[in-house]
């Protein structure tokens, strides 16, 4: 058991999971008053529970904590293992708070098979929270796939008018994508066993391992199809937009706030973390299509009719901005990339539960049934706006840390060419967002429907106040969010300085930036780690 | 006392806070009363930071107040903090100073209107963002009011959202302002790179130690940092967001589009003078992009006929005098033709919100005129600030302008300079015309108004007129801060010549060195001939002779059109930018996502399932099918760990 005596992140886990069986078995599904409420209680439980993890939680110590390992399937070196650290525990907050926001935001939307409904986000949460905390790479891949089934129903059975085959679309997409990283961990697993006669799926011990270089290239791309699906990067992209907009409220906020977030957790923790000379290598690569995807999301984002597929290409924009952040391997790109990850979650959550608002009303997202609705509805007007400026990336609010760290970690690693094409991404993304806020809100209202449309409910203000207050707060002190990452950050970054000592050292000042390695002297860990890619492995 | 510089941003926050929070359930009045007293206490909290200032000795008047850490990752680390010191107090005078009088006319102006409170609630968010900007003591401060006056700026043009001309200005100004951004930010991201820092102190000091005078990556950041400015300060090529953005309500206009936000990049510029002093390439550019915006925009002004597009255009020009100087290194002369025109644009602008108001929302001056007799105040304060921005002596523009003029003919540009000077004189020639063609137009002549607003027109009330008259003083006596010839008596250059004097630079130096009487009371002499003959000449055309006016009218029409229609910057910015790129992110939806990637991926959906209806396959039973992969995944590890 772990330095509490309690499994504390495993209850965090479960707890919705079990939540939900309960729920279907005992509480009547006619009953819908009680089945909302009762989900409801059952994600705030949740994210107090994953509250309780923070005064446990050593903000300035490195590596897992919290660890709960215990043997599983002992012939085959798999094991049941969960850990935290500052990266980790960002997510898992993330994901608890909108699962709860969530559930509430769907209180008056989802009428048809209610408890169904709330079962299936129940069950997703614990799927992503699994993913976020395993530490054995089967763990991780079984969370991984239960977090699909729950996803695709939400789309396949609440959503819109072409939800079979927008669920059809993500479902096989992801699949596709999965089985590629299923191989990749095959790839690792044997390719660790066969060197050191150790069989192992046990995360914490590959990633001291240094895998030879040509496994690193072949597991590291096998691993990139299955992320880069889930980001999505471009050009895996198609399916995003087409699960968004046939998607519920609620499956739209936990798809973009939290799903998406799976593949660029999968770059930093596997990809940079498993193979580390083979991610160095291939940083252009991956640059290049992530800086595509943030100019082509924001062009795609800027022509669309539909508000939700335009909140949807935008995301391919901004997480082209958090990819981007991390293949910089340095400390400000990776942080500014984690801390995009929240901030995407909480601007595009907040984006979608807005136009769920909008669609509740109207039962229509396309922009040209809007306009003038600012003077019907003030409240919804000036929230959005907040929202919008958040998007933007205005200082002040949260978008614009993450935003200026990534782009300085994209210069600090001498990357000025695919820095200033994504500095691009702050004109469009005011293009894009400013065009659909001025034909939502302003002009005279030309269509009858929307004379007597009504303002935000309180329920639905109490729904995005949290988020409002976590904007202004990470806009105006980050400093809490990034110290929690920091040790984590310095470590993947000191991983990989290894291998390529130097890379940052030209600037004058790059390298003294740069530098991780703070007065502990946390590099003697890591000398035993080897530069020579063809060398053997060693443990 | 410089402590109280905290206070400064403080109380026009605080009025943003209590306006969210009470302005509901407030009066009209009330509210109004609390923007002004929020921007009041702001005011006298910089004259005692100012003075407790003055009292420091003369070279060491910089106070560095840190708040707290905003960022920090890595190494990288920004403080909120703010840097009083002579520059940035003239700032914060001039913007508080400036700001109060605004508020105090909005009271009068926006009565009446359903969104004063909404207005008040913007207009205080704007003070705090642009005191930001002033008082922030790192490029990252300066860039979050920055961006925050821009965003004010957009909510202000478009307040009267439901106009879809005023929803449409507020987003190009945002937009096009944030082109601008692009290079600043990219100036900033080269800043941190080569000195790991932001803050000014610590940049300027290294500065010199890092870079040789000339060097490619210094000129690469000033260039790339005056891009910010030309958005900001409506130079070319971003002008264009400037003359649309008087969508806004006037006082908008006058504080926001002509005495504080689009100085801010003049400001930065002047900030920014150790660095700019490294590279003279920049400043070159900067003194010629200055040079023929304020040409350019005094050829647009000349021709217009709404009110407040020709003072839109006029302020372009006058930002572009400001350039001019920043360019030439005259950065004293620069700051103050910044402070001077605050004072005479402000006025000018709040005089025409006076007439519009009077005339119920009209703004065409062709159906203005006689109107000295109605509104003698109005034109009384509208008279003087026309004459400052002439350029008669003594008042504001005259001192201020000259000197930028003369320090640009005394610039050691290599002959370029006089080329400069020339444009600049012959702009200075075109501003009093097109100024008195719009004075004469409006207020003298016979009253070509309809019937029905001539019955109602009126002069505005005290709350109007007192601001007026207070700016109307300012604009007469502002320029003796800064006589010409006495420099022992000049104020400005004595408080703010120690900032810029640490390293030396062409302009200022060499026209200081080479004081020659004789020369500058000659160039005086010039801008004084050329200011009068201005004016003449719009006597002439507009009152006596209004026939030679059509006469040029019809002889060069190609030019008056040219003229009129802006130099068809804006078409020619649709055709080339705006309308290509629309075409190319639809051919990206439609083409490369639908039929590029979905078309492939349905094609190998149809092979792989044979002809037709490939969706139908999955719709049953698509779980068993995951199920199984699954199984045969597991399998396959399980048969792999026997080996």
């Amino acid at each position: 058991m772990n330095e509490l005596n309690f499994p504390l992140l495993s209850l965090v886990t479960y707890l919705p999971a079990v939540g939900a069986l309960l729920m279907v078995l005992f509480v009547s599904g006619r009953n819908h008053h009680a089945v909302r409420y009762t989900a409801l209680g059952i994600a705030v439980a949740d994210f107090l529970l994953s509250l309780l993890i923070l005064p446990y939680y050593q903000v300035s110590q490195s590596g897992f904590q919290l660890l709960e390992k215990s043997a599983w399937i002992k012939g085959m070196g798999i094991q049941y293992q969960m850990g935290v650290d500052g990266i980790s525990l960002l997510l898992v907050l993330l994901t608890t708070f909108l699962g709860a926001l969530a559930i509430l935001s769907s209180f008056s939307a989802i009428t048809e098979r209610v408890k169904e409904y709330m079962a299936c986000l129940l069950i997703l949460q614990t799927g992503m929270i699994g993913v976020f905390f395993a530490l054995d790479i089967v763990l991780f891949y079984v969370f991984w796939e239960v977090m699909l089934i729950p996803m695709a129903l939400l789309i396949g059975v609440w959503g819109g008018k072409r939800r079979i085959y927008a669920a059809v679309k993500f479902f096989l997409y992801t699949l596709v994508g999965s089985l590629f990283m299923l191989i990749g961990f095959l790839v690792v697993f044997f390719a660790h066993g066969g060197a050191t006669g150790v069989y192992t799926f046990d995360l914490i011990r590959l990633m001291k391992a240094a895998l030879p270089y040509d496994i690193q290239v072949w597991g590291f791309w096998a691993l990139f199809l299955g992320f880069a699906i889930k980001v999505p990067l471009f050009p895996f992209h198609t399916w995003l937009p087409d699960a968004h907009v046939e998607a519920p409220t609620a499956g739209s906020v936990i798809l973009a706030g939290v799903l998406l977030k799976m593949g660029t957790y999968g770059f930093v923790r596997f990809s940079l973390g498993l193979f580390p000379q083979a991610a160095l290598k291939a940083i252009p690569a991956i640059l290049t299509l992530a800086v595509i995807g943030i100019i082509y999301g924001a062009l795609v984002a800027w022509v669309q009719p539909d508000v939700k597929k335009l909140v949807a290409y935008s995301s391919v924009s901004h997480l082209g901005f958090v990819v981007l952040g991390l293949f910089t391997v340095t400390v400000q790109g990776i942080q500014g990339g984690v801390l995009q990850m929240i901030n995407h979650g909480l601007s595009t959550g907040a984006l979608f539960l807005l136009v769920g608002v909008l669609y509740e009303r109207r039962h229509t997202r396309m922009l040209d049934q809007f306009g003038g609705l600012a003077a019907k509805m003030p409240v919804f007007a000036g929230i959005l706006g907040i929202v919008t400026f958040s998007s933007i990336g205005l200082p002040g609010l949260n978008g614009f840390i993450g935003e200026f760290l990534i782009l300085l970690g994209a210069f600090q690693a001498k990357q000025f060419v695919f820095g200033a094409l994504a500095a691009t991404g702050v004109v469009l993304g005011a293009v894009y967002m400013l065009h659909m806020y001025k034909k939502v809100m302003f002009g005279k209202i030309t269509r009858e429907e929307n004379q007597n449309i009504t303002d935000m409910n309180q329920r639905e203000i109490l729904v995005l106040a949290p988020i409002l207050v976590l904007i202004f707060w990470i806009g105006l002190y980050p400093m809490p969010f990034l110290r929690v990452m920091e040790p984590a950050v310095n470590d993947i970054v000191a991983r990989l300085e290894v291998h390529e000592p130097g890379r940052m050292g030209s600037s004058p000042h790059a390298a003294i930036i740069n530098s991780p390695l703070s007065e502990d002297g946390r590099i003697a860990d890591l000398q035993w780690e080897t530069d020579d890619p063809t060398s053997a492995i060693k443990e | 006392m410089t402590e109280a510089v905290v206070l400064v941003p403080l109380f026009p926050a605080l009025g943003v806070l209590l306006n969210l929070i009470f302005s509901r359930r407030m009066s009209e009045a009330a509210v109004g009363i609390m923007a002004c007293a929020a921007v009041g206490a702001s005011f006298l909290s910089a004259v005692v930071a100012v003075f407790g200032l003055s009292n420091m000795e003369a070279g060491h008047r910089a106070v560095e107040t840190i708040l707290y850490q905003w960022i920090g990752s890595g190494k990288f680390s920004v403080d909120v903090g703010f840097l009083l010191d002579p520059l940035s107090s003239v700032m914060i005078l001039v913007v508080t100073g400036v700001a109060f009088l605004i508020h105090v006319y909005s009271i009068g102006y926006m009565h009446g209107d359903p969104g004063v409170r909404r207005f008040f609630l913007y207009m205080n968010l704007f003070v705090f963002a642009m005191l930001l900007l002033v008082l922030g003591n790192s490029y990252l401060i300066l860039f979050v009011g920055w961006e925050g006056v821009g965003l004010c700026s957009y909510l202000l043009i478009g307040f009267w959202y439901v106009k879809d001309s005023a929803a449409n200005a507020g987003q190009k100004a945002f937009v096009v302002n944030r082109i601008g951004d692009f290079g600043f930010l990219l100036g900033m991201l080269l800043i941190v790179f080569n000195f790991g820092t932001l803050s000014f102190t610590k940049v300027f000091a290294e500065a010199p130690h890092v870079f040789n005078s000339g060097d490619f990556m210094i000129t690469l950041i000033t260039l790339l940092m005056f891009l910010g400015a030309t958005g900001k300060s409506a130079q070319l090529p971003l002008y264009i967001w400037l003359p649309d953005a008087m969508e806004g309500p006037t006082p908008v206009s006058a504080l926001i589009h002509a005495a504080t936000m689009v100085t801010a990049g003049v400001y930065m510029i002047c900030r920014s003078h150790v660095l700019y002093d490294l590279a003279p390439a920049s400043l070159v550019v900067v003194a010629t992009v200055g040079c023929l915006t304020a040409f350019l925009a005094g050829t647009i002004a000349l021709v217009q006929n709404d009110i407040k597009r020709v003072l839109a255009y006029s302020t372009v020009s006058q930002l572009g005098y400001m350039m001019l100087a920043a360019g030439v290194g005259a950065y004293t002369a620069a700051i103050f033709h910044l402070m001077t025109h605050a004072f005479f644009k402000a006025l000018l602008f709040l005089g025409a919100g006076s007439v519009i108001h009077a005339l119920h929302e009209e703004q065409d001056i062709r159906n203005m005129g006689g109107l000295r007799k109605i509104m003698p105040v109005t034109y009384t304060t509208f008279l003087v600030a026309s004459l400052a921005i002439a350029g008669i002596p003594p008042l504001a523009g005259f001192m201020s302008k000259d000197e930028i003029l003369y320090s640009t003919f005394n610039a050691g540009m290599g002959g370029w300079n006089f080329i400069l000077w020339f444009l600049g004189i012959f702009t200075a020639f075109m501003t009093a015309f097109y100024m008195f063609r719009l004075v004469f137009k409006t207020f003298h002549g016979e009253c070509r108004l309809d019937p029905e607003r001539k019955k109602h027109a009126h002069e505005s009330p005290p709350v109007v007129t007192i601001p007026l008259s207070a700016l109307a003083f300012l604009s007469a006596v502002g320029g003796f801060l800064g006589i010409p010839i006495f420099l022992k008596y000049n104020v400005m250059h004595n408080w703010i010549g120690p900032v810029f004097a640490k390293v030396a630079h062409h302009g200022e130096e060499a026209a200081h060195a080479a004081h020659s009487l004789f020369a500058e009371l000659s160039l005086m002499g010039i801008s004084v001939v050329v200011a009068t003959a201005g004016i003449l000449l719009a006597l002439v055309i507009i009152l006596f002779r209004p026939g030679i006016a059509e006469g040029i009218r019809q002889n060069y029409s190609s030019l008056y059109n040219l003229f009129l229609n802006k130099w068809w910057v804006d078409e020619m910015y649709n055709a080339v930018v705006i309308r290509p790129l629309w075409a190319l992110s639809g051919f990206f939806w439609t083409e490369f996502d639908g039929k590029g990637i979905d078309g492939t991926l349905h094609g190998i959906a149809n092979g792989a399932q044979g002809s037709g209806g490939w969706l139908s396959r999955f719709q049953t039973g698509f779980i068993q099918n995951y199920a199984l992969t699954m199984a045969i995944g597991v399998a396959v590890i399980m048969i792999l760990a026997l080996f």
